[in-house]
């Protein structure tokens, strides 16, 4: 590729990521230079700063049209914005806990790396929402693991820290080679990796042979992902790893990798499955026909979670089986296979950001003050913090889904989905069903800061850092609540996904 | 004058209460008491001025309100929104429900006397659930009615768990699970509904279910509507869901079970007459012999069992259930002197049993206890209280010139119509009431006495009013049974085409 052709291309459409990218380099090359005593802190307040300004970057590319460059590996569509600004916000809100996490267990020399980490991290989700391609999925999908794995396992002299580094690298790697296993089948029948030139020659799919490997394919690279999503029965890995990793990074595997999690499902089992025929030009997709392996999989995660979360006495894995049972939920969304399916995993996802990021922001000053993680360190809390105690009560309600909180929206959304057209009845029973089973943890988190008496009357110091992730949660979670149209008729009038994804 | 903004105000004066008291230190304990009060009196104005507004012979449909508020994205080009409006109205039905909500809860905000910690959570908490009480009974499409009534639950676990008696944590965990399930199945109902039709407005709704070429066949809306059963039966309660409502009636403070004896049950009954009644008449009417059969085992069951309960409260639990059970009779048959009966019943028995458990609350505060073994001969030491205990239990087993009465009389004549056999059984019931409430009642006041009750006050200052008034009102719907009927009359036309009776 002469540099003509590399001047000619829309360089614009990838500032954002060549802001998060210069600035994980700047900070890399700072660390190095500063002297080793001093506050590594006003890296953290860099890297949010770049943050903020790859978002404003992001909001203003939205509206546009379709822009492909790089060989088409790599897209800026309605699709790419959407998930962007929810990366990107969600990267930005755990920032703000990881400037105020406390270092310790060894930790206190790689407070550098801890910040840039992140934000490579954020930059290979951010290219697996922008990318057209196979390779490029991959290797974002790499390079947030990769970030991720350090990041587990930074505090270097605690023992739960280092069980969860091995255990994320471990099933990480292993649920990496199976996708990429599967992926293999995929270009092998295709002879391409570029997404669309896929999705183009599998359309008329009718040798009963290939349409047999492929949903092996389907099924490899599937499986591959749910250990990502940390979907049931693949989810083993996410008690130990969140429970190990420091908080600031079980609040980014929990929301921000989850996330990236959902869209490289989307993008390659859409594209690709969605347009693969099983009988010849017309006929039913391979994606429909194996709609009953995604259906089994969001039962099981939801029943899995909820159920398993009833028994946890450790906070950080009770929010474990909770996320993956919120990847149940989505995923119940991504069964349903409805014409709003984007927008009802996108708006859940949005809830979700704030309700787990300001839960884990309280979760991290009552941790960091207690020096453990049981549920029962929270009794009390509404006489030691009343106004902290009120917060995770909302936010609490918002994740058991009770209305006038983003979370019950966003249940109602992924329901609408459920029912309509071919209608899911026993799927969409299952998740109320398990939503019921969740208040028991829910409220037993609450019944212990509300209902029991504190230890000792000592009171919480807030940083500022995290008041703003206390506020902006509690303040998206009761607005995207009330006023779910703020949300939803962004996407509606900025982004509209159905109309340039398959483009 | 623009009326369309009354509504409103009603449902959500209460928040202003709850913003005062938020600004308040949480050591004053008069002061809050007070603000707590004053809080509740705006709505119990407004409902009270919208009465006489429906009196004035002006229309209630003055008050409707709606406004464009979600729009959810819609599953084709035809449909391309889903919208959900904040819509609310008020019915006749529905204004004699807001009253009841605003008299009791005022009165039991005058019972939270008795609160002994945390004032200012209380009576942020009771604010809030008074909010969602009025909202449920003013909404006007489903998924408003569904926020609201999830309004409800929280505040509800919460005055349970933290202020109520010894047991209050299972109290309140049950209550929250039972009624979780219980509003998850309403859940499933209404995003059906909504995700086949695009609407939940309750009036549109009934427009397109009656027209035989919707998208939702006859046997789904059986489904639906057995599932409304479900859903409205765990909160009436129905037997056998019922074991969560004895230990909430046991555990929760005064003036929680107040309001939840005196209006969340009534919310099941609601929505079984709003929703069930009316949204699938035709289904209601093939289930109807089953309703009826549920309402006889409820009055039957409630009755035996409380004939042989210690404690009072126990009795007036199982007292509810089989006062409710009276409800499904007049409802099942879907002729108008038993709708009418059901509806008398479900204001009647709020009064009734917020009056009752008000007099066992201040028993209790008194001496202790609430075992009818161990209140013996209170006649003597508190005659007042034992002569107002009397009177309310009189009025509950039916005796003639008070609600009870009227109540149990139209609905039992509603069914002898249809089902003279099942009606006949059910009798058996209003029979070991009348045994039940005197056993007990009798027991108390002039029963065999067991302790002193030197030193022991009588009901005094303050605690007159919620026993007077309540006991006026339970004499006025008795003798003069027209304040309930004439608003009702409207309600009753709009529903009785439907039921082709």
């Amino acid at each position: 590729m002469s540099f003509e052709t590399l001047s000619q291309f829309n360089w614009s459409v990838m500032t954002p990521e060549f802001i998060i990218l210069g600035v994980a380099a700047l900070l890399t090359i700072m660390d190095l230079f500063m002297p080793k005593g001093q506050d590594r802190r006003i890296l953290g307040w860099i890297g949010i700063a770049a943050i903020a300004a790859a978002m404003v970057s992001v909001a203003s590319l939205a509206g546009g049209a379709v822009v492909s460059i790089l060989d088409d590996t790599f897209r800026l569509d309605s699709f790419a914005i959407a998930f962007k600004l929810l990366l990107l916000g969600g990267a930005g809100l755990v920032m703000f806990l990881a400037v105020s996490y406390e270092a310790k267990d060894g930790m206190e020399e790689y407070r550098g790396e801890f910040y840039y980490l992140f934000l490579t991290a954020l930059l290979g989700a951010m290219f697996m929402a922008s990318s057209g391609d196979l390779i490029t999925l991959f290797i974002g999908l790499e390079l947030l693991s990769v970030s991720s794995y350090i990041l587990a396992g930074i505090r270097k002299h605690n023992l739960k820290s280092n069980e969860s580094a091995m255990k994320y690298v471990i099933n990480g790697g292993i649920s990496t080679a199976i996708t990429l296993f599967g992926m293999s089948y995929v270009y092998g029948l295709t002879g391409s990796t570029n997404l669309l030139a896929i999705a183009q020659s599998l359309s008329g799919l009718t040798d009963g042979q290939h349409v047999y490997l492929l949903g092996l394919s389907f099924l490899m690279i599937f499986v591959g992902l749910a250990f990502k999503l940390a979907a049931a029965p693949f989810h083993m890995w996410a008690p130990d790893v969140y429970q190990g990793a420091p908080t600031p990074v079980t609040a980014f595997l929990s929301v921000v990798s989850k996330t990236a999690g959902f869209v490289i499902v989307i993008r390659i089992l859409l594209t690709v499955f969605g347009a693969a025929t099983t009988k010849g030009p017309g006929s039913m997709p391979i994606l429909l026909d194996m709609q009953d392996y995604i259906a089994f999989i969001a039962g099981a995660t939801m029943i899995i979670g909820n159920v398993v979360a009833l028994k946890q006495s450790n906070i950080k894995r009770m929010f474990a089986y909770s996320s993956i049972a919120h990847a149940g939920y989505i995923l119940v969304a991504l069964t349903s296979l409805s014409s709003n399916m984007f927008y009802s995993i996108w708006f859940y996802l949005l809830a979700y950001l704030f309700m787990n990021l300001g839960a884990f922001a309280v979760i991290q000053i009552v941790t960091e003050k207690n020096g453990s993680a049981k549920i029962a360190d929270f009794a009390g809390l509404y006489r030691r913090s009343p106004g902290l105690a009120v917060v995770m009560g909302i936010l609490l309600i918002s994740l058991a889904g009770f209305p006038g909180t983003a979370g019950f929206i966003g249940k109602l959304n992924i329901f609408i989905g459920a029912f309509a057209g071919t209608p899911h009845y026993v799927l969409a029973s299952i998740m109320i069903a398990t939503t019921v089973v969740s208040y028991f943890y829910y409220f037993g988190v609450m019944t212990q800061i509300f209902f029991r008496p504190a230890a000792n009357e000592d009171r919480f110091k807030i940083p500022a850092s995290i008041l703003v992730v206390l506020i902006v949660a509690v303040v998206g979670s009761v607005l995207f609540g009330v006023m779910p149209n703020i949300a939803l008729d962004f996407m509606n009038n900025n982004l509209d996904i159905l109309a340039d994804f398959f483009s | 004058m623009n009326l369309h903004a009354i509504l409103s105000i009603l449902v959500f004066s209460p928040l202003l209460g709850i913003a005062v008291l938020a600004l308040m230190p949480k050591d004053q304990e008069k002061s809050i008491k007070l603000v707590g009060f004053l809080a509740t009196l705006p709505a119990l104005l407004i409902s009270l001025a919208a009465y006489a507004h429906y009196l004035a012979g002006k229309h209630l449909s003055d008050f409707s309100v709606s406004v464009e508020w979600i729009h959810f994205r819609g599953m084709n080009v035809e449909a391309p929104y889903f919208a959900v409006n904040y819509e609310l109205a008020l019915s006749g039905f529905q204004l004699l429900l807001v009253v009841l909500t605003a008299v009791v809860a005022t009165l039991a905000s005058i019972a939270a006397r008795y609160v002994k910690k945390e004032w200012k959570g209380f009576f942020m908490l009771f604010l809030l659930l008074e909010v969602g009480m009025l909202g449920v009974f003013t909404a006007e499409n489903l998924i408003l009615f569904f926020i609201f009534f999830e309004v409800t639950l929280i505040p509800t676990f919460f005055l349970i768990g933290k202020w109520g008696y010894f047991e209050r944590e299972k109290a309140a965990y049950s209550f929250l699970i039972y009624n979780g399930l219980g509003s998850a199945v309403l859940l499933i109902v209404i995003m059906i509904l909504f995700a086949k039709t695009g609407t939940t407005n309750i009036n549109i709704l009934k427009d397109i279910l009656a027209d035989p070429s919707a998208p939702v066949s006859g046997d789904l809306k059986l489904g639906l509507l057995i599932a409304l059963l479900v859903a409205f039966g765990v909160k009436l309660p129905i037997f056998p869901l019922h074991s969560w409502m004895l230990r909430v009636h046991v555990q929760a403070p005064v003036p929680t079970v107040m309001i939840h004896s005196g209006i969340l049950l009534k919310i099941g009954a609601y929505g079984l007459i709003r929703f069930g009644m009316g949204l699938f008449p035709e289904q209601f009417d093939t289930l109807s012999t089953l309703i009826a059969v549920l309402g006889v085992i409820n009055l039957l069951y409630g009755a035996f069992l409380a004939f042989i309960q210690t404690d009072f409260k126990m009795v007036l639990a199982y007292s509810s259930i089989s006062h409710m059970g009276i409800v499904l009779i007049g409802l099942a048959a879907m002729n108008e002197a038993g709708v009418q009966g059901a509806i008398f019943q479900v204001i009647s028995h709020g009064l009734i049993s917020a009056l009752l458990f008000f007099i066992v609350g201040v028993l209790y505060e008194r001496t202790d206890t609430s075992l009818i073994g161990n209140l013996g001969g209170m006649a003597k030491g508190m005659p007042v209280a034992a002569g107002f205990l009397l009177a309310g239990a009189m009025a509950s087993l039916g005796l003639p010139g008070m609600s009870g009465f009227v109540s149990e009389f139209m609905a039992f004549l509603g069914l002898f119509k249809e089902m003279p056999w099942l009606a006949a059984v059910g009798t058996i019931g209003i029979i070991m009431t009348a045994a039940y409430l005197l056993r007990a009642v009798l027991g108390m006041t002039f029963g065999k006495s067991h302790r002193e009750f030197t030193g022991v006050v009588d009901l005094k200052g303050v605690e007159f009013v919620p026993v007077v008034v309540l006991m006026l009102l339970i004499v006025l719907i008795g003798v003069y049974p027209s304040v309930l009927s004439s608003p009702l009359q409207a309600t009753l036309e709009t529903i009785m085409p439907g039921l082709g009776g």
